[in-house]
């Protein structure tokens, strides 16, 4: 590559590193300040994409382009204000991860209103008045829009610096992100802070959405995308930095710019397509900060907050009405085969349930348990399913091998993986499974020739007696209840105590011999371990395995499969995913508008239900209890 | 011979010499107090001598061997037992549980994936729970358990690998005055009994003087004495680091 194309590409990095600053800076904040992880960044920056596109074919003009921009953010940010008063300041008080589900059951709403106003067709905005022409850098044209970008980023950068530096606001939104319970007992009244650091960031993200009208169509995807890119901004530039925010998206722009400038390399023993890695690269460059400095470039270890939450019961071994209602739950499942003679659906239902079980308990084993929150279950999930398909289509090894291998494959990524992931705790260890499922699906994904690419893996079908839907149900439940029981068990003996130990305090767990990294290390492959046994089941259920089956969402159905039943019962994975996969499957056939529907039944359980099922029903017992 | 032996400790944060060439012997059986005003380096020397800290120079020798730089887990293994200031015990597990948890690692039964943990070491929890008085709270969860005994729950944990020496970092910090002497003298009963050797640190002079066999005192990261009692009492430059000289009262006095 010559210097020149080497230097086009890298202006173009810094345009795109612009776009990447306004959605991540406004994450940054407002995780800093209220400590919620929004997921639904990404789906304001899609609004501000949208809205944008609105003002600029309606009014038209400059006044509709420019001034649309303005009154995009203005609207955004009033959006975001209205998010924080009705709905995030009621699960402030909820565990961590509520707060998470709850963000994402706006992802889904937002996705789904933008669907019903818009429609579902690209929306490509006019070109920028004023700024249609290019100007010509060594001998090539560069959008003088592009230049616009690199020059607004690192200004909106310089003004945010400024007004927290100096203002009375700024001053706040930095005490309260070092210890936001000593703001409040100087008394200042959080509940307008947080609201308004959530109107600044929502403003900021519908910013940097209309401002891509003139480059990009606006698109449905386009939220999950957005936030992918923004988590993987802000940790690396360090939670809470709008500085690393910026330092985080221009490294990142920049590396991905010079992928693809670099094209197709040949090794001589091999070809490798630069611009093809740009998915994995992105991956790559978190991963190796967060292993190098684990708080980000210029992230500061975070500041300790004393849980809100309650603290977890002592587990306790089944009572005998839990045991008998267990029992009477199998013998239904055994004899679903019979009741489904009339509707031959309720086995796929039945199937998919079941798969959705064994992906939750093996999550909970982890994130409940073991105290890690990871973001990226789909990982495993996906190398148990491309494990067992591949072998199936490359070597054609029968349906029992290939499902006792899926186990084994995620094992290995698991305890790959995990190595680095136990390194790290809470929202950075999040991070960072997040980017080892990204990578392994970018794999899968951009690896065309083994895995089929975004076609997938088709054919994979269970050979006789497993054809027949009822069989197969059967060996899914047997294996269901394996797994369940397993993991069951490793809770109850010393090692699951073990675990449990290294989450509640590792200053005292260390002091009495655990070593707490290799304890929750083993606890991690042994959690991918189990979930690879639903991915080889998926494989064959469907016959087929793509990209998409892997993809982010699937590990987020996770988190709400199991936040849903209760993080802190046993049976709650088991119960939410139950919920969880009937209401997907079952919703979902109803209508066009499942996401929302969705959306609002995971709020109305997040309102009504903070503990989650299990958990609201376990403590309705207890009151109940008492009284008599 | 002494069963902690530290030569010529040092530890530097930045420009402050925490803690500066300090050395001093424990013998068997011994129930020794480390005293100073806030700042004096205790906690440094404590962090040290159990793992969580390492030294930039000197010797910690236990049982013979250098210890210093070894993980926390490791010095346990080498029988190290100890306590905290602020008293942590597994809150998601009842009494009786975190004392078996402490059993099952001496035994090395963590990697057990079988054998529901309930059952194991039973009996010996409850005897170590009956010893400290706490038997009777053994099935409630840890964390509804009033502050003075969660510290009696930590001693019985602390007392799970049979230690030769326990570390008690203020083992009275945060308890009523009443308590306090019941504890130390429970510890005291037990290391007797047992003949463990004690290092704790503390604040409450009246527990050190009725308690401790010896006494010794830092300021400013250096040891300044290191004697029985009444000879710390009479020591000059002890009072002098916690009354200053006195010259302030001089006129006043009647």
């Amino acid at each position: 590559m010559t210097f020149s194309a080497f230097f086009f590409q890298a202006l173009n990095g810094l345009s795109t590193a612009s776009g990447l600053f306004f959605i991540a800076v406004g994450l940054s904040l407002i995780f800093g300040v209220s400590r919620i992880i929004n997921i639904a960044h990404g789906s304001l920056y899609m609004l501000g994409t949208y809205i944008a596109y609105s003002f600029a074919t309606y009014i038209g003009g400059a006044l509709g382009f420019w001034g649309g921009i303005v009154a995009t953010a203005l609207i955004v940010g009033v959006i975001g204000a209205l998010i924080e008063i009705v709905l995030l300041r009621r699960v402030y008080r909820a565990p961590e991860l509520f707060q998470l589900l709850a963000t994402f059951a706006l992802v889904l709403v937002i996705n789904d209103a933008t669907l019903w106003i818009w429609g579902p067709e690209d929306l490509l905005g006019p070109r920028a008045p004023g700024l249609r022409g290019s100007i010509e850098v060594l001998g090539r044209q560069l959008p003088s829009y592009d230049l616009f970008l690199i020059v607004i980023g690192p200004l909106v950068l310089l003004v945010l610096h400024f007004s927290l530096a100096r203002t009375r606001f700024g001053r706040l939104v930095r005490a309260a992100t070092q210890d936001r319970e000593m703001v409040s007992a100087l008394g200042v009244n959080q509940a307008v802070l947080f609201t308004s650091v959530f109107a600044l960031g929502a403003a900021l993200a519908g910013f940097g959405g209309a401002l891509q009208v003139a480059r990009e169509p606006a698109n449905l995807a386009t939220d999950l995308v957005a936030i992918g890119d923004a988590f993987v901004v802000v940790v690396v530039g360090g939670m809470g930095s709008i500085t690393g925010a910026y330092l985080a998206a221009v490294i990142i722009a920049e590396v991905k710019a010079v992928c693809i400038g670099i094209g197709v390399v040949d090794f001589g023993f091999m070809t490798v397509n630069f611009s093809k890695l740009t998915l994995v690269a992105e991956f790559l460059v978190m991963a190796v900060v967060l292993i190098v400095r684990p708080y980000g470039l210029l992230g500061r270890p975070q500041a300790f907050v004393r849980s809100i939450a309650e603290p977890e019961d002592p587990i306790r071994a089944a009572m005998p009405a839990l045991k008998a209602l267990g029992a009477v739950v199998l013998v239904v499942l055994l004899c679903l085969p019979l009741l489904a003679q009339t509707s031959p659906y309720l086995l796929i239902l039945g199937i998919d349930v079941l798969i959705a079980v064994i992906f939750a308990t093996s999550l909970h084993f982890i994130m409940g348990p073991g105290g890690m929150h990871s973001f990226g279950h789909a990982a495993y999930f996906g190398l148990g399913a491309y494990g067992a398909a591949l072998l199936v289509k490359w070597l054609a090894v029968p349906m029992g091998i290939a499902l006792l291998a899926a186990p084994l494959v995620a094992f290995g990524g698991a305890l790959l993986f995990g190595w680095f992931a136990v390194r790290l705790s809470g929202v950075y260890l999040a991070m960072l499974t997040l980017a080892f499922a990204q990578i392994v699906w970018a794999l899968v994904f951009q690896w065309e020739a083994l895995t089929g690419g975004s076609n997938g893996v088709i054919g994979v079908w269970p050979p006789p007696p497993f054809d027949k839907a009822w069989v197969y149900y059967l060996l899914t439940l047997v294996l269901a209840v394996v797994g369940v029981l397993l993991l069951r068990r490793f809770l109850f003996a010393p090692f699951g105590y073990a675990m449990r130990a290294g989450r509640d305090s590792v200053l005292r767990a260390e002091a009495i011999g655990i070593d707490v990294k290799r304890v929750h290390w083993l606890g991690f492959a042994i959690a991918g371990c189990v979930c690879g046994i639903a991915g080889g089941l998926f494989a064959f259920a469907k016959g087929s395995i793509s990209p998409e089956t892997i993809h982010v969402s699937r590990s987020i159905d996770g988190l709400v499969m199991v936040l849903l039943g209760g993080i802190q019962t046993l049976t709650g994975p088991i119960v939410g995913a139950s919920v969880f996969a009937t209401l997907q499957d079952t919703v979902m056939r109803q209508t066009e508008y499942w996401r929302a529907l969705l959306g609002l039944i995971i709020l109305l359980l997040v309102l009504a239900f903070p503990q989650g099922i299990v958990g609201a029903f376990s403590s309705l017992w207890r009151k109940s209890g008492v009284k008599s | 011979m002494s069963v902690l032996a530290i030569r010529s400790l040092s530890k530097t944060f930045g420009g402050v010499r925490a803690v500066n060439d300090v050395s001093f012997e424990i013998a068997q059986g011994e129930f020794l107090a480390m005293i100073g005003p806030n700042g004096a380096g205790k906690s440094t020397c404590f962090n040290m001598i159990n793992g969580q800290l390492e030294p930039d120079s000197g010797e910690i020798l236990f049982a013979g061997r250098d210890i210093a730089g070894l993980e926390a887990r490791e010095i346990w293994r080498l029988g190290v037992g100890r306590t905290f200031q602020v008293a942590a015990t597994f809150g998601s597990m009842t009494v009786i549980e975190n004392v078996q948890m402490a059993l099952i690692s001496h035994a090395h039964e963590i990697y057990h994936f079988w054998r529901a943990s309930a059952g194991l070491h039973r009996d010996r929890a409850l005897d170590l729970l009956e010893q400290v008085g706490m038997r009777e709270a053994a099935g409630r969860p840890s964390r509804e358990l009033a502050y003075g005994d969660v510290k009696r729950v930590e001693l019985a944990i602390a007392l799970a690998n049979e230690p030769r020496l326990l570390l008690m970092d203020e083992p009275t910090a945060g308890m009523a005055p009443r308590e306090r002497n019941d504890l130390i003298a429970l510890v005291k009963r037990l290391v007797v009994e047992r003949g463990i050797s004690v290092l704790f640190t503390e604040h409450s002079m009246d527990v050190v003087f009725a308690f401790a066999d010896r006494i010794i005192v830092l300021a400013r990261g250096r040891l300044i004495a290191d004697g029985d009692a009444a000879s710390i009492r009479d020591n000059a430059q002890v009072r002098e680091v916690y009354f200053g000289t006195g010259k302030t009262f001089a006129g006043a006095a009647p």
